[in-house]
């Protein structure tokens, strides 16, 4: 176990510690000791970098189940770390944010910082597994943990409904994940992601290879909220705004962009790949942008903007697996679309949650988060004012900010995208830029929704919750001021991050491109000249001005107030349908009459029956090697066929038992008649004992009655008896035959010879019974025992009234 | 003849399924029993019959009918006949506490999930 095993699972070593500081600790707020264990880790992750910037890797190995393949192995190259970095960082800023958004006396803090912690490891374990199985592990605990902290405030239903949505839409996904590796697994021999990397030969050529990357993509997209299982993610809006900013901006939702970019190597260079992530990508995009526009909610729109960032990314990382196509050499415009990837995702991290924790500010001094009822708070909250307002800026994609770079980078990564005409691109050559032009102004508008709504206008604080609203206090400025001054600082100096911390990222995504001390170029910077990408920016701040002036007109139309998507309507209906429609199924199939059941078990048996022996064709029938009959069976038989036949006619339940009875006795002639004189003493005895069993009970028993049945019931009920009978007859006489022709003889022959040497015995049947197969007669004596203890509890021990047996 | 005896077993079994499939617990009770008996003389047959003698050990016999099912079948009738006796004893309990021999009528209390 390494320092970076122990690193892994620190957050969760130390969830366990905190109820007790929650408890025994009261005076300080919980979320000053968690505050140490990201910011440690944070620091500890940090020297990683000079190792990976040096285009190195680090493997840790620990074993787990070896002998399934799974071992607990990390794995730290520019890619992991940078999330990695992310996820402590962020998490460092947000549990300090936390400390001042959650009231101690209030909250229950022990709660939020074990799951907290919880996700946190889980996170990690995620991003630094080489494992597949691992991977898998760590990636359900985020699902759960996640799920914990959706509904956090539980006595809320919408919470409950959100934690429930996103816990059922993450989890198939996770599990079609789960497949996906299984079938990896299947290809490559190994759950180890570099040893499949390093051999892909076995995994290229299979068959298996696009089952396997659909079922990997449907995990990853489910996680990261791509088109169309984007919807749980504006109901995980309910969570605090700590836990928003956090899993749902910043690092989870970013597991799935984490899984796409891991696999690429594995995947990449194919053209379903190439397809299914770009065009996912870019539909989740355009989809979120334009449903964010209609929110009125803060968090509900920065949640369908995080849906819409999270898909441009997804695209460039579609569009730059094509990189792998090409092997080496004509790849640089692809390459860039994974610069572009990897910035932008340094980039959403940190305006996202500086926006989230605005939000959250907002929503902590006002009471409120709709934006109809906001407005004016720029004098009131200059601070926050002015931090959203860098955010926003950035996430619009403005210069100098650092959205506005990659939101350049991107551009130019759909724009020339053509240019190899690869994968039938030439045909969609139009399509891919406009989609992403017209999402871009869709984004610059809602962008500018959230701002001059909240901060501009009039102040009604009729319409607050909160009496007194003023500037949040300095604690809670911290965090997003943070992040707004990573936003300026990466805008003004792209390229302090270009060779620490995105091309190791991107040699962790593209590995193979180039060799052993080769390095990508990344150079990112502001002017470009007049191309084609300053002017689409410069269309997307026009276009979207005009729109956002003419607000007033279109917000009268029924698009911006439908906010529902469809696609809860769908999962809604979908969810009820599911339960409408197992109810059904066990109406018709559970009816609590037990006549019903065994008519299933029945006609089943006889289906079953046909099924077998028309498939093998074993219906046999042979009138060789049979005794014969004396004409006094005939009459015995027919007797014992009336007798049971008349039984079910009878009203009166003495003579009932009386035909009974005698029926039992026409079964001793008979064994009488077959050579078996034990068979027939033993059941005279019982048949009479039978008898006099039923005549004692008499006094006790219901009367019989005559059923009256529809002929719906009794129609069925005739048929499955007569079937039963049949099918019986039939695989009797089958067997029989089929037993006579096998050639075998009976083991028999032993007991007849054997009877009087080994055991002393004259009667062969009795000798069987108490010598050669003892143990069937112990245990059958059991039985009687049992059942006669059965019969005396049952009569002698009375329940009381309502009691349950 | 044990084609006829097979046949004759499948009617058994066939009525007895009827009288199972029936409302009344005392009409299943019997049909259960009859249910054995069919079974019971399916199980001879299989074992071939009247060829040869008693399955007892004589100095002048040479052939005797098949000892094993026999010896199977006595097992057999003690435990179906312990079943009748656990069955009846319910039926009558049954019968005292909920008042109803229709197994139709004993039912829990509907959706009470």
């Amino acid at each position: 176990m390494s320092a970076l095993h122990f690193a892994t699972l620190t957050p969760f070593l130390l969830a366990i510690l905190i109820p007790f500081l929650f408890k025994y600790i009261k005076r300080i707020h919980t979320g000053w000791f968690v505050l140490f264990i990201p910011l440690i880790l944070f620091i500890y992750f940090l020297t990683f970098i000079p190792v990976t910037a040096a285009g190195e890797t680090l493997m840790s190995s620990m074993a787990w189940v070896p002998s399934l393949g799974i071992n607990f192995d990390l794995y730290i190259d520019g890619l992991s770390l940078l999330f990695a970095l992310l996820i402590t960082g962020i998490g460092t800023l947000i549990i300090l944010y936390s400390v001042y958004y959650l009231d101690k006396r209030t909250e229950k803090l022990n709660n939020f910082y074990v799951y907290m912690l919880l996700f946190m490891g889980a996170m990690l374990g995620v991003v630094l597994s080489d494992n597949l199985i691992v991977l898998y592990v760590f990636w359900e605990m985020t699902s759960i943990s996640s799920s914990l902290l959706i509904s956090y405030w539980y006595y809320r239903d919408k919470s409950i409904y959100g934690a429930q949505k996103s816990m059922y839409i993450t989890v198939f996904g996770g599990l079609s994940m789960l497949a996906g590796f299984s079938l990896i697994y299947i290809m490559a021999g190994t759950f180890s992601i570099q040893g499949i990397v390093a051999n892909l030969e076995p995994v290229v050529n299979s068959p298996l290879l696009l089952p396997a990357m659909i079922l990997v993509l449907l995990g990853a997209f489910t996680k990261s909220a791509q088109f169309p299982f984007h919807i749980w993610l504006p109901d995980a809006m309910e969570a605090p705004t700590p836990v928003s900013a956090y899993l749902h901006s910043a690092t989870m939702v970013k597991a799935g962009i984490y899984l796409v970019a891991r696999m690429t190597p594995v995947f990449g260079g194919n053209a379903e790949w190439f397809w299914i992530v770009t065009a996912a990508g870019l539909t989740t995009m355009i989809w979120g942008a334009v449903s964010a526009v209609r929110q009125k909610d803060l968090k509900a729109i920065l949640a369908f903007s995080t849906v819409s960032q999270l898909g441009m990314i997804m695209s460039l990382l579609g569009a730059g697996s094509a990189a792998y196509y090409f092997g080496d050499g004509d790849n640089a415009l692809y390459v860039t679309a994974i610069i572009a990837a990897v910035f932008h995702l340094i980039n959403h991290a940190t305006f996202k949650g500086a926006l989230f924790m605005a939000a959250g500010i907002i929503d902590h001094e006002t009471g409120t988060r709709d934006i109809r009822n906001l407005g004016g708070l720029l004098t009131i909250m200059p601070i926050t004012a002015t931090l959203s307002f860098i955010g926003l800026a950035s996430m619009a994609g403005l210069p100098p900010l650092n959205g506005f770079l990659s939101k350049e980078m991107f551009f130019n990564a759909m724009t020339y995208i053509t240019e190899y005409g690869i994968f039938g691109i030439e045909t969609w050559t139009v399509i891919l830029p406009v989609v992403a032009w017209i999402a871009s102004i869709f984004t610059f508008l809602y962008c500018a929704i959230i701002f001059f709504r909240t901060f501009t206008g009039k102040f009604r604080p009729e319409k607050l919750e909160t009496r007194h609203v003023h500037e949040a206090p300095i604690g809670m400025l911290v965090s997003p001021a943070i992040l707004i001054l990573l936003v300026v600082v990466i805008g003004l100096f792209p390229n302090i991050l270009a060779y620490s911390l995105i091309e190791p990222a991107m040699r962790g995504i593209l590995p193979g491109m180039i060799g052993a001390g080769e390095f990508f170029e990344v150079d990112i910077y502001h002017w470009h000249g007049f191309n084609i990408e300053l002017m689409m920016t410069i269309g997307v701040v026009l276009f979207g001005s005009l729109l956002y002036m003419t607000m007033q007109k279109w917000s009268k139309l029924p698009f911006y107030h439908r906010e529902n998507d469809v696609f809860n309507t769908v999962y809604d209906t979908g969810y009820e349908g599911l339960i409408k429609g197992s109810q059904f199924l066990t109406r018709i199939q559970m009816t609590g009459r037990l006549r019903d059941y065994l008519m299933y078990i029945c006609a089943f048996a006889i289906l079953l029956f046909i099924y077998t022996m028309l498939r093998f064709d074993a219906f046999v029938i042979s009138t060789e090697n049979l005794s014969g009959i004396d004409p006094y069976m005939w009459g015995l038989m027919l007797l014992l066929v009336a007798s049971v036949i008349a039984v079910p006619f009878i009203n009166n339940r003495i003579t009932a038992i009386i035909v009974t009875g005698f029926a039992g006795f026409l079964v001793a002639l008979m064994f009488t008649v077959f050579r078996a004189p034990d068979l027939a003493l033993t059941q005279l005895l019982i048949e009479t004992v039978s008898v006099i069993m039923l005549v004692l009970a008499f006094k006790h028993l219901p009367k019989l009655w005559k059923e009256k049945t529809r002929p719906m019931i009794k129609a069925p009920r005739l048929i499955i008896s007569i079937g039963v009978g049949v099918m019986v007859t039939l695989g009797s006489i089958s067997a029989f035959t089929l037993g006579g022709q096998a050639g075998y003889t009976g083991i028999s022959e032993f007991f007849t010879e054997n009877a009087k040497s080994l055991a002393g015995g004259y009667n062969i049947v009795n000798v069987i019974l108490v010598d050669f197969r003892g143990l069937d007669t112990l245990m059958e004596v059991l039985v009687l025992g049992l059942a006669a203890i059965g019969v005396v509890s049952m009569i002698k021990l009375r329940f009381k009234g309502s009691e349950d047996v | 003849m044990e084609l006829i005896i097979i046949i004759l077993s499948g009617i058994l079994i066939g009525a007895s399924v009827y009288l199972i499939l029936s409302k009344s617990v005392l009409r299943i009770i019997i049909g259960t029993s009859t249910l054995a008996h069919g079974v019971h003389l399916m199980l001879l047959t299989m074992g071939e019959l009247k060829r040869g003698n008693v399955p007892v050990l004589d100095a002048e016999v040479s052939s005797y009918a098949d000892p094993l099912p026999q010896a199977l079948m006595l097992t057999a009738i003690v435990i179906s006949f312990a079943l009748t006796a656990f069955l009846l004893a319910v039926a009558i309990k049954t019968y005292r506490e909920l008042g109803t021999d229709n197994v139709e009528e004993m039912k829990g209390v509907p959706h009470d999930d």
